[in-house]
């Protein structure tokens, strides 16, 4: 077979000649330039008329194949066997860590023949990789989901939190969870609400750089979710992923407190109206907040299940409210709204949501300044809106908000009780004070 | 030496690397030129090798990884960006940059390759901030002719400088990134050139063909040459980072003698009956205690400290480990400052010395049971660094006893080299996924065809047409890349081929007599002329002013002129001296020619102040009106 990425007249013929991923070729073209190296596997979208070989010295180079290129198998590659070292037993004197795979690839293997690059989820395989772990807990990896993260639904968080319930009900001394970044603050939030105080910490963790490159993130954050599962005096659902650009500090975030503020770089996660509850520097846990709950906590209550038909909206000048009562007629039972400033939405908006709370639809108010608390008694619109029957939804995040929304819609039927849960503080995703942003400019 | 390359079979390959003068860097739009605005930050990282499919790390890799540093980078935000900090992925490859490459490999006649594919080549000692350099091939094969030879180039690859190393302590190095990601063309050879003197001949001519471009940088740190070196029976040497053209052939010269000197350990060592299984079984052990009285201040300082003194023994070693600049005892000390971080070895072939007594080395020999043929290393550090340095010790000398390594080495500044770290295995290098393939279209070759430059050679003709410079200046302006600066100097009026000879062969003649002719900008060197060409001073003191200005940056060329004397007197003083001379020595002649003699005591008086061609105009006057010829001397 040839190796994937080939299509139309040139994998006929490297079928013909029975050319496969990783084989010697020659390929000579028409104006008598001859290449030789081994045959690489291309990308989906990549031209259609060009072989990619890698040459003896190590570089992929791309061939066009036309009319007169000679392409000739020289002989068969060898297929790649990945030889673990020797994997020195797990110390019984440390604490015993869960670690769930979700598809974030956390450790990995490279082929640098083919540059192909796989996850290496088991225990084994990832202890042979980052052999650090084995001086800080006894770990029994296990491998959930494998799922990139912009490709989870509740449905996955619920089947995350039931294994991650499992483990805690088994006595493991702490939890991590290897996760993709895009959503790991929903997973987060959504851990939050479900495993209530739980007795040992959930952490979970993933890598801004892919854990292939030798500058990849990876390593320091899991070992400092290791740390903090292993050793943390507090027991929260939790996000450990690096403070800044330097990796020689990680930063440990409350699970409903915590977004992903940056696309690519290491220092994406950051807490929002709070700060981080803990960092992590040289194996050393420095606690920054205070009430935590406690490690050994004994009113943990497992609380599973979402209701999918909450919404999140974003507000923008000029965006017109008919847009409220489509979604509602497709069964919306509850908005988040992201408005402006201290919480507002057009004038326009207030009659169509007047009437749909009528109907029994949830209305609650977060803000899209990011930073700092709504408040709805400062304007007209506000009070109007609040009238009209909003909730205003405190210093709460939106997509915190939108999760939330999600668990008690399962859980409340009427209007009043889902007010009275959204604004009930399950796990730390109400703060009372709000400090300043930033303390110099 | 009168050594004969071509019977040892000297083979030696070339890789020059070179700075594009693009405006942007190769994958982010940060500028080429470094920029600084005081906005900085400093962080600090560390590299791992993602474990290969096959198993194996790559053996550079390796060396790196059990060193275990502490990388911190330093950045000014004027020319790093994410990019650099390894925060972003790349943007596209660098058009520009390509286009360059695709100009010389039209020049060269390469073929270029129809799609460049960007690698990952792994490079874990920090000088990356991702752990890997971004590296594409552009084209392969063509040539260059050097005399008669014809010189096959293998590759013409496009690839990201590197950040520039500021300083190295204990486990920890630091690094500036405003040089990374700069773009570089590397120019690769065939492992053809037989001798040293044609290596400089064939960098010379990939140098040429690279400044024909005109599209590359200038200047200290722009232009590397690495070596590959190996003569009949020897592993491949590679030599990073000759600065200076014309040190290649004093660097292969010391790696041809090193190689042989370690061939003659090698065989020494066979015909005495050592093997490598015996010399890797020995055992490093503390020899602390026979040193706790030592009165050398080498070892007492180091006891001071809480350190170790430990050793081993080499079996059948005895006399073959000092020697001259090229030695056993150099490589193995090399091997335990590179793997163990101590400062240095001490061998049995250079004590006793350094304080220490003959006692102590007989009490040494009995510990480690040293026979007479045996020879004995120590170091003094900490103890796992002891452990490690005589670890690789040990690695390295049994080594010797079979083969001549394959090795990664540094060129220093004195023309020798040091051992840098193993040669990196050929499977370091993976996709680099995150920027497009570029396919390298008809219409872009056709654009690079149209536009391709001058040769240099026209450029040679040119200045000598115009200027009238022998053709040797004209090639020394352009090789020493200053015909920029000639050619706005030209303007002062003063000869250009005293110009060229000042900007080519007497600041190279400072340089090499250690004056830091980089502190003289060409504002100096064009108010100087000015001043010659005012005849406020004579071309004779160019050397003098030069040297002062270099030796005392911020000074004018007037405040060097006084400080060194060489201001030109007042014409009518000099006018007065030339009679006072003529009236005292015209009459002691009888009838002789004057001018020769009177001539002859100007320029003891006014050398380097007044020209010459001044001093005669002013005596031919005077003579004339004193009646006398002013002969023809
Ligand atoms: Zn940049």
């Amino acid at each position: 077979m040839a190796p994937s990425g080939y299509r139309g007249r040139l994998r006929e013929v490297l079928e013909g000649i029975g050319a496969e991923e990783g084989d010697e070729l020659e390929v000579v073209t028409p104006d008598g330039q001859t290449f030789v190296g081994y045959l690489i596997a291309r990308p989906e979208y990549a031209d259609e008329d060009v072989i990619t070989i890698k040459l003896r010295n190590g570089y992929n180079v791309g061939i066009a194949f036309t009319e007169g290129t000679v392409i000739r198998r020289l002989a068969a590659g060898r297929a790649p066997a990945f030889r673990r070292g020797e994997i020195p037993p797990q110390d019984p004197s440390l604490p015993r860590v869960a670690l769930l795979g979700t598809g974030g690839t956390i450790a990995s293997r490279v082929d640098y023949r083919t540059g192909a690059v796989r996850p290496a989820m088991t225990t084994e395989d990832l202890v042979s990789v980052i052999r650090e772990v084995l001086e800080l807990a006894r770990i029994d990896a296990e491998v959930v989901l494998s799922l990139y993260s912009e490709n989870m639904t509740p449905r996955d968080w619920s089947l995350i939190a039931e294994r991650a319930h499992q483990r805690l009900v088994d006595g493991y001394d702490g939890i991590v969870i290897a996760h993709g970044t895009d959503t790991m603050h929903y997973t987060a939030a959504a851990l939050s609400f479900v495993l209530q105080r739980p007795p040992v910490p959930v952490v979970l963790v993933g890598a801004q750089r892919s854990s292939d490159r030798p500058s990849s993130d990876a390593a320091t954050n899991l070992m400092g979710a290791l740390t903090v599962a292993a050793r943390s005096s507090f027991a929260e659902v939790c996000v450990a992923m690096h403070h800044w650009h330097s990796d020689d500090e990680i930063a440990v975030h409350r699970g409903t407190r915590v977004v992903k503020l940056h696309t690519s770089s290491r220092d994406a996660f950051r807490s929002v109206n709070a700060g981080p509850i803990a960092l992590v520097r040289e194996g050393r846990i420095e606690v920054l907040a205070e009430g935590l709950n406690p490690r050994g906590s004994e009113d943990y209550r497992y609380e599973p299940g979402f209701d999918e038909r909450a919404y999140l909206l974003k507000f923008w000048p000029g965006m017109r409210p008919s847009v409220l009562e489509h979604l509602a007629s497709e069964g919306v039972r509850g908005f988040v709204l992201e408005g402006t400033g201290l919480g507002h939405v057009a004038s326009s908006w207030i009659p169509v949501i007047r009437r749909l709370v009528r109907d029994g639809v949830f209305f609650g108010m977060c803000s899209q300044c990011r930073f700092g608390r709504v408040n709805m008694n400062v304007y007209d619109n506000g009070r109007d809106l609040q009238a009209a029957g909003v909730t205003p939804l405190d210093d709460m995040l939106p997509e915190v908000a939108l999760v939330k929304l999600m668990w008690v819609l399962h859980r409340a039927h009427d209007l009043e009780e889902i007010r009275r849960l959204m604004l009930t503080r399950i796990a730390g995703e109400i703060g009372d004070r709000s400090e300043p942003v930033r303390l110099r400019p | 030496m009168g050594l004969n390359y071509r019977e040892l079979g000297l083979r030696v390959g070339l890789e020059i690397h070179r700075q594009l003068d693009t405006r942007t860097k190769l994958f982010c739009d940060c500028p080429t030129e470094p920029r600084t605005t005081g906005r900085t930050v400093e962080f600090v990282r560390r590299l791992r090798e993602a474990q290969s499919e096959l198993g194996e790390v790559d053996p550079a890799a390796r060396f790196e990884m059990r060193r275990a540093r502490t990388i911190v980078y330093r950045a000014d935000l004027g020319s790093v960006c994410l990019v650099e900090m390894d925060e972003e992925p790349p943007h596209e490859l660098n058009r520009e940059a390509l286009r360059i490459a695709l100009t010389f490999a039209a020049m060269v006649g390469a073929r270029p390759v129809d799609e460049i594919q960007v690698m990952r080549k792994i490079v874990i000692d920090g000088s990356n901030t991702t752990g890997f350099q971004r590296t594409c091939i552009v084209a392969v094969g063509g040539s260059v002719r050097v005399g008669s030879k014809v010189v096959p180039i293998q590759t013409i690859t496009l690839e990201e400088d590197a950040a520039r190393l500021i300083e190295q302590r204990d486990g920890q190095v630091v690094y500036d990134l405003s040089r990374l990601g700069i773009p570089l063309i590397e120019v690769s050879t065939a492992p053809v050139i037989e001798d040293p003197r044609e290596a400089y001949e064939v960098a010379l001519a990939i140098g040429r063909l690279l400044r024909a471009t005109g599209k590359v940088k200038r200047g200290i740190g722009t232009v590397r040459q690495d070596l590959n070196v190996s003569i009949a029976g020897s592993g491949l040497v590679e030599v990073k980072g000759v600065q200076e053209l014309e040190d290649l052939p004093r660097v292969i010269e010391y790696e041809v003698r090193r190689l042989l000197h370690l061939e003659r350990v090698r065989s020494e060592l066979r015909s005495r009956g050592v093997r490598a299984e015996s010399v890797s079984s020995e055992k490093v052990r503390d020899l602390t205690h026979v040193f706790s009285s030592s009165r050398s201040r080498l070892v007492s300082n180091a006891l001071s400290k809480g350190w170790r003194v430990m050793g081993v023994r080499l079996p059948g070693f005895a006399g073959l480990l000092g020697g001259g600049d090229v030695r056993l005892g150099r490589e193995l000390s090399e091997y335990a400052r590179a793997w163990g971080g101590v400062e240095g070895i001490l061998h049995s072939d250079e004590l006793p010395g350094y304080g220490i007594t003959q006692e102590e080395v007989a009490a040494v020999r009995r510990e480690l049971s040293c026979g007479e043929g045996d020879a004995f290393v120590l170091v003094l550090g900490p103890e796992r660094r002891c452990l490690d340095a005589l670890g690789a010790v040990i690695e390295r000398a049994s080594l010797a006893v079979e083969v001549i390594p394959d090795e990664t080495r540094a060129a220093r500044p004195d023309g020798t080299t040091s051992y840098l770290r193993p040669r990196p295995g050929s499977a370091r290098m993976y996709p680099e996924t995150d920027v497009p393939f570029v396919r390298v279209s008809r219409d872009l070759l056709e654009e690079v065809m149209r536009s391709l430059p001058r040769p240099l050679e026209e450029r040679a003709e040119e200045l000598m047409r115009t200027y009238g410079l022998s053709r040797q200046l004209a090639w020394e302006l352009i090789d020493g890349e200053v015909v920029e600066e000639f050619l706005s100097l030209v303007q002062t009026g003063v000869a250009p081929s005293f110009i060229a000879s000042l900007l080519t062969e007497v600041m190279k003649d400072l340089r090499r007599q250690g004056v830091p002719v980089e502190n003289v900008g060409v504002g100096a060197v064009r108010r100087y002329l000015e001043l010659v060409a005012q005849g406020r001073t004579a071309k004779e003191s160019a050397r003098d002013v030069l040297a002062y200005l270099a030796g005392h940056p911020g000074s004018t060329v007037e405040e060097a002129l006084k400080a060194l004397g060489l201001e030109a007197p007042p014409l009518d003083e000099v006018e007065r001296v030339v009679d006072e001379l003529v009236r005292e020595v015209l009459p002691r002649l009888s009838g002789r020619d004057p001018f020769g003699p009177i001539m002859g005591e100007l320029m003891k008086r006014y050398r380097g102040r007044v020209d010459g061609a001044v001093l005669s105009r002013v005596l031919r006057e005077r003579l004339a009106r004193a009646g006398t010829s002013g002969g023809s001397a």
